[in-house]
């Protein structure tokens, strides 16, 4: 069936652990991961409470395909209410903690209350208690990280656990998992440390049984895997460009966020690319880029790992950050790097170590401090403020510095700890913030592509680029190409990319698949998997139905029509360079649209038909 | 005219020798067309997925069309995305 058919639910308040069985009605019509672990959000909480409050609830959740010899079949999501942004937070992780659960013997994790003292969860099998963490408070995710592999003498624990900038409450703390993957989105680590919930350590050895149709499961996960590994992007470009080919390419057609966005060219784009981390350095001879790296089931393996230069200046007598590490993905490089004007790439890479190190959201990050830079420049924000730091556009110093703050909660770190939107709304400069429901913007700039205004705009957890990717049809020609500066069409093109990811996030399976595979290779996977008699199409319209479920949660927790929307300076400051020279995003064309074929109100509520037609 | 050349990713092999940073300064007769600069280096017209001139996207029904001014940008990536 894919699914084990059962949840872990942990009280921290009163420190109990107890087995349930999944509710399979809700598994049939929700998938799992991002959707099953929102209807049980949605249907346990009220959304208006306090994210940070013992009332709101965190659930790790893997999907039906999690676990499994499908490929990428490794992924699992932390869903929650976002600190971050009031709204729905479902952050999507891959490594090897998603596939430990389901081995393990269950499709989530639910974790409700709040421990009185630090704690972390063990999990062996059926054996799950949560144990003292003392020891563990205060200590980075790396080095709890060790201690738990030291205390339970298993190198193959595997761990995913919040650094010291979630104890401290910075708002996009993340929950990493085997020291470099991340649920790194929307503050999910800070709600999870808020409940003085360390970490969750977890060996799972049951396997995954219970397969549907054992036979017809093999020969769909052989044949989609065919079809990967014959795709030049997915086959070629992803495994050795890693995603941050996409440097060079989104600066060329002019859509590259640039200094707090007040530009949508940066100069320095080729020194922070995937080019630049292949170019062996003077000092040792070796590049950046180490190797790629793989999370479990995956036959792409886009990941990064690499070395900072041993002269540069951010790892002198700091042996800690000599060795191998997770290295720069393009959303890391391009908020750490266009977004503050810095083409350091030893700097950003030694700040996506310490982002990983201590567990934030290198995005969300970097976006706050170009918004700080921003206010320094005009004032708003000085010396004194910052404790000394010259915040100034291009700064590698004041980067990594401001890293190293943030991670530990200390001095000016703890104003950028809050995040763009709070922090300009602090020094009186709300319109420099680049949020969408108070989250930082991802790597495209919408004035350059327009379908990116609207999802952005109407993204469930605040502005996010994996929501629906249209970036892959407007620019890169996945599946089909369609011109970035026009709106035509792209409403439709936007709901298209928002259901079919929201159901493929509900499976278990990485959204990177989708540059080659459609719902056509991915449906008799889990058909062959699960009961249900999954098409594509109706895969299709359990995406819809999460979406318009998350909608509903986020109505609920008080967001409104006036949510959707963007940034004063993408609407009204006009990009100065490239092909999109001269435009502003056109959000008010496609907005009114949207909501029609969604089957909402002029005011963004579903209408009670799309509800009905839905079963939500 | 003079065109500046970028070859990206998998492509970059194919960059003459001259080229700093994955970018040539090239010669081209005026009436250069993208697949005629594309044949000259080398590069497979089926990996010559993402043709940009001056960042705009050039379809592959275009790529016999001379298309260039003096300064321009040709910038080339085989099938490629991220995210």
């Amino acid at each position: 069936m894919g699914w084990t058919q059962k949840v872990l639910r942990v009280n921290l308040t009163t420190g109990s652990v107890a087995t349930e069985p999944l509710n399979m009605d809700w598994a049939l019509k929700y998938i799992g991961q991002r959707g099953l672990a929102t209807k049980y959000l949605f249907e346990e909480i009220d959304p208006k409470i306090d994210a940070l409050s013992p009332a709101n609830k965190l659930i790790m959740a893997t999907g039906p395909l999690t676990g499994t010899m499908a490929a990428t079949g490794g992924r699992y999501s932390v869903i929650t209410k976002s600190p971050l942004t009031g709204a729905i937070a479902c952050s999507n992780s891959g490594g090897f903690i998603g596939n430990e659960i389901k081995n393990a013997g269950f499709d989530m994790l639910i974790f409700e209350g709040k421990a009185p003292k630090p704690v972390y969860l063990y999990l062996e099998n059926d054996k799950a208690e949560l144990l003292p963490a003392d020891h563990l408070w205060g200590k980075s995710v790396w080095e709890a990280d060790r201690l738990l592999h030291n205390d339970h003498q298993d190198p193959l624990l595997r761990i995913a656990c919040v650094g010291r900038a979630a104890e401290q409450g910075c708002l996009y703390a993340g929950v990493v998992n085997d020291l470099h993957r991340a649920a790194g989105r929307s503050g999910v680590g800070t709600v999870m440390a808020s409940k003085n919930l360390k970490a969750v350590a977890v060996r799972g050895t049951k396997g995954v049984g219970n397969i549907r149709d054992p036979k017809q499961f093999m020969l769909a996960t052989q044949t989609a895997k065919k079809v990967l590994a014959q795709n030049p992007v997915t086959g070629e470009g992803l495994p050795k460009m890693g995603t941050q080919v996409l440097m060079n390419v989104i600066n060329e057609v002019g859509a590259m966020p640039t200094r707090n966005m007040r530009e949508v060219q940066f100069e320095g784009a080729n020194r922070i690319s995937a080019e630049a981390m292949h170019v062996p350095r003077e000092s040792d001879g070796k590049p950046n880029l180490t190797t790629n790296a793989a999370c479990f089931a995956c036959t792409i393996a886009c990941g990064r790992i690499s070395t900072i230069d041993p002269k540069h200046y951010t790892i002198v007598n700091k042996p800690q950050y000599m060795g191998a590490n997770g290295g720069l993905e393009y959303e890391a490089a391009w908020a750490l790097g266009s977004d503050t004007g810095v083409d350091d790439l030893d700097a950003l890479t030694y700040a996506n170590f310490i982002c990983n190190e201590d567990g934030y959201d290198p995005i969300s990050f970097g976006s706050t401090v170009a918004a700080a830079m921003e206010l320094f420049e005009i004032g708003a924000l000085t010396k004194e403020h910052t404790g000394g730091i010259e915040m100034r556009f291009g700064s590698a110093e004041a980067l990594t510095k401001a890293a190293e703050l943030v991670a530990k909660g200390e001095g000016f770190g703890r104003d950028l700890g809050l995040g763009s939107k709070r922090l300009c709304e602090k020094y009186g400069h709300p319109d420099l913030s680049m949020t969408v429901k108070g989250q930082e913007f991802p790597a495209y700039d919408p004035r350059g592509i327009q379908g990116m205004g609207l999802t952005y705009a109407t993204s469930n957890r605040g502005a996010c680029h994996l929501r629906s990717y249209t970036v892959s049809s407007e620019i890169l020609g996945v599946p089909v190409k369609t011109d970035p500066l026009t709106t035509d069409g792209k409403p439709e093109l936007v709901k298209a990319f928002q259901d079919a990811t929201a159901a493929v996030d509900s499976t278990g399976l990485c959204v990177f698949t989708t540059f080659a595979w459609t719902l056509e290779d991915i449906a008799p996977q889990i058909d062959a998997a699960c009961a249900g008699d999954w098409s594509p199409d109706k895969m299709l319209e359990a995406g819809e139905r999460i979406w318009n479920l998350e909608r509903q949660f986020n109505l609920k927790a008080g967001l409104t029509k006036a949510d959707d929307t963007l940034p004063k300076r993408l609407l009204k400051e006009a990009a100065k360079t490239g092909p999109a020279k001269g435009k502003v995003s056109e959000l008010h064309k496609m907005l009114p649209h949207y909501y029609e074929i969604r089957g909402w109100t002029p005011d963004g509520v579903p209408t009670t038909d799309t509800l009905h037609r839905l079963a939500i | 005219m003079q065109l500046k050349l970028k070859l990206y990713a998998t492509l970059a092999e194919f960059l003459p020798p001259t080229a700093v940073s994955n970018v040539a300064d090239i010669e081209v007769a005026d009436d250069a067309t993208p697949f005629q600069i594309i044949d000259r280096y080398h590069v497979p017209r089926t990996r010559a997925h993402l043709v940009l001139h001056n960042g705009n996207y050039v379809p592959p029904t275009e790529r016999d069309n001379p298309i260039f001014r003096d300064g321009d940008s040709l910038a080339i990536w085989p099938p490629v995305a991220g995210g």
